[in-house]
């Protein structure tokens, strides 16, 4: 049951996090946060399909989580998620077209890693 | 806040999206506890646990974090915000070894070391690389 939680976790956030970053990069960079702004840029984001996907996306994540939590240790739910680290890296290069340089491409590799070992 | 430098505005959101993941994370998980198990694919259980303080609570600041998040996506890369991001990791062992007194590994330091490391490589990364060639940016 845990493991099956874990792989709707991994795939539900990453399809929800390459959609959340697809949507806001179309609507482009919010750079006035006053509350007028901020409602038409929500308003905007509403209607956007990306948006709309990657909420119920993220709520499937964040049900399964909760799930999660609720059967297993936090220091179990939370560490697992690191494969998704190498996964979305892969998909924000060739999808959403960002610049992986070898450094950062090293950075992922560390980070991914690092999560795991705190599992140990 | 528009004058504010874009090193400035990626750092400040950076904070704020690893400050309420913590405080979210946590907040939900010791919510659940008192919740108990939630295995169910009837929605009714998930919503009165949202009754629960501690879970609502932990939600809250997890629509915070939902919402600083997009902001931070909206001019940075994802391949830059996640693994930056994941110094919530450290912070989360951390809290467990000064606030909660728990013991942390060797191996636990190791990957607080790696993460540390990833992330300083990462963060010294353009954090823009794929918004140059969206003119539908909106000012």
């Amino acid at each position: 049951m845990r493991w099956l939680l874990v792989w709707i976790i991994v795939l539900a956030s990453t399809a929800g996090n390459v959609l959340q970053s697809l949507g806001m990069r179309h609507h482009g960079e919010i750079r006035d946060f006053r509350p007028g702004a901020l409602g038409r840029a929500a308003a905007a984001l509403v209607r956007s399909r990306y948006i709309v996907a990657s909420v119920v996306a993220m709520a499937i994540s964040f049900f399964a989580f909760m799930a999660l939590v609720s059967i297993a240790e936090i220091s179990f739910a939370v560490p697992v998620t690191a494969s998704t680290y190498i996964l979305e890296t892969i998909l924000a290069k060739y999808l959403l077209k960002e610049q992986v340089e070898a450094k950062r491409w090293a950075g992922v590799v560390l980070v991914a890693a690092g999560v795991g070992l705190l599992t140990v | 806040m528009s004058a504010a430098s874009p090193r400035f505005k990626t750092r400040l959101f950076t904070a704020i999206v690893v400050a309420t993941n913590v405080a979210g994370n946590s907040f939900l998980s010791r919510g659940m506890q008192s919740v108990g198990e939630l295995v169910s694919l009837s929605p009714v259980p998930y919503i009165r646990a949202l009754f629960n303080p501690w879970v609502a609570v932990g939600t809250s600041l997890l629509i915070v974090w939902l919402l600083s998040m997009m902001a931070l996506l909206s001019w940075a890369d994802l391949s830059y915000v996640l693994p930056v991001t994941s110094v919530a990791y450290v912070l989360v062992a951390l809290v467990g070894r000064f606030v909660l007194h728990e013991a942390v590994s060797a191996a636990h330091w190791a990957g607080i070391l790696l993460i540390m490391t990833g992330v300083s490589l990462v963060g010294s990364t353009n954090p823009n690389t794929a918004g140059k060639h969206r003119p539908e940016a909106r000012s």
